[in-house]
């Protein structure tokens, strides 16, 4: 088994401090299991449809939750969203946009192309912590994720 | 808190509770009430009442609808107009689509929750049969949406 089999949570993350320190937040609450960490919307995309990268990946197993960065080079957050959100097969797959942006403008952008949530990443580390704890915990724990 | 609706009532509401069974309702209230959400909630009891809820329509008509909830929890199974009803309908209006809507049911089949989130559903929780874990749950996933997830302005 890869280490890209059976993912639950899959992180769209350019910046490696960030990703880094939502790594160590979701690890702290006992939930980075099974994280799988891209860098950039093509990656995702590769990811979610299991081709390049990750051509061996089950398709049958869906991620339960895609956190989504905005800014990111290649392909965007809000690329991603738009693809995944328009395809028939993908757009059940929940998506929260989690973002150290709070512009009204992608705020509402993000939620018109189907996010299913938006969080702003806060700035203090404990608020962080506690945010991502948040985030992790109602996506993996309490939300019921659509099976494939 | 009345079932009634009343459209004189304070127009600020956080959280739309969209629910047919009185017991099941009252327990989401006072869950949320003790577990110190501190949020405005409003109680309808089918699709029809969610929808002129939030578009100031029929029943409350007169209601100022620009003041959109911000969060919805919604049952499936209702008399007139169901959860899925609901759905379709606030997600396909501009106005409404960016209003988290949450599925609380006590469905888990998997066809229900394939279903919600297709035609846009932002969250499906199931609720436990014991008491205790639903009333927990209710305060979770309430605090969840309402404390950090970001609505458009």
């Amino acid at each position: 088994m890869n280490d890209h089999d059976e993912v639950d949570i899959l992180l769209v993350e350019d910046d490696p401090i960030d990703a880094e320190m939502t790594i160590q937040a979701l690890r702290r609450a006992n939930l980075a299991n099974r994280l799988y960490w891209v860098r950039d919307g093509v990656e995702g995309l590769d990811f979610i449809y299991c081709r390049g990268t990750f051509a061996g990946r089950d398709p049958l197993h869906t991620t339960k939750v895609v956190l989504l960065d905005l800014k990111m080079p290649r392909l965007g957050g809000l690329g991603f969203l738009q693809a995944i959100k328009t395809d028939p097969g993908t757009q059940k797959i929940p998506i929260v946009v989690m973002t150290s942006s709070n512009q009204d403008r992608d705020i509402a952008e993000s939620y018109r192309l189907g996010a299913n949530g938006f969080v702003t990443k806060p700035v203090s580390f404990d608020e962080f912590n506690a945010a991502i704890r948040n985030i992790g915990t109602y996506w993996l724990v309490l939300n019921e994720a659509p099976a494939p | 808190m009345s079932a009634a609706p009343d459209a004189s009532c304070a127009t600020h509401v956080d959280i739309l509770l969209v629910e047919d069974n009185h017991s099941d309702a009252d327990l989401t209230m006072r869950a949320l009430a003790r577990g110190g959400v501190g949020a405005s909630i409003r109680w309808v009891q089918d699709g029809v009442e969610a929808l002129d809820f939030v578009n100031g329509t029929g029943e409350f008509a007169g209601r100022d609808s620009s003041e959109l909830p911000k969060l919805v929890l919604l049952d499936l199974k209702m008399p007139r107009l169901d959860g899925f009803d609901v759905l379709r309908a606030m997600k396909a209006n501009e106005r409404t689509r960016p209003i988290p809507v949450i599925v609380m049911t006590s469905s888990n089949q998997r066809r229900d929750v394939a279903e919600c989130y297709r035609i846009g559903a932002n969250g499906y929780v199931t609720k436990p049969i014991d008491v205790a874990k639903l009333s927990s749950m209710i305060v979770r996933v309430a605090n969840y949406w309402l404390k950090f997830n970001q609505m458009p302005k």
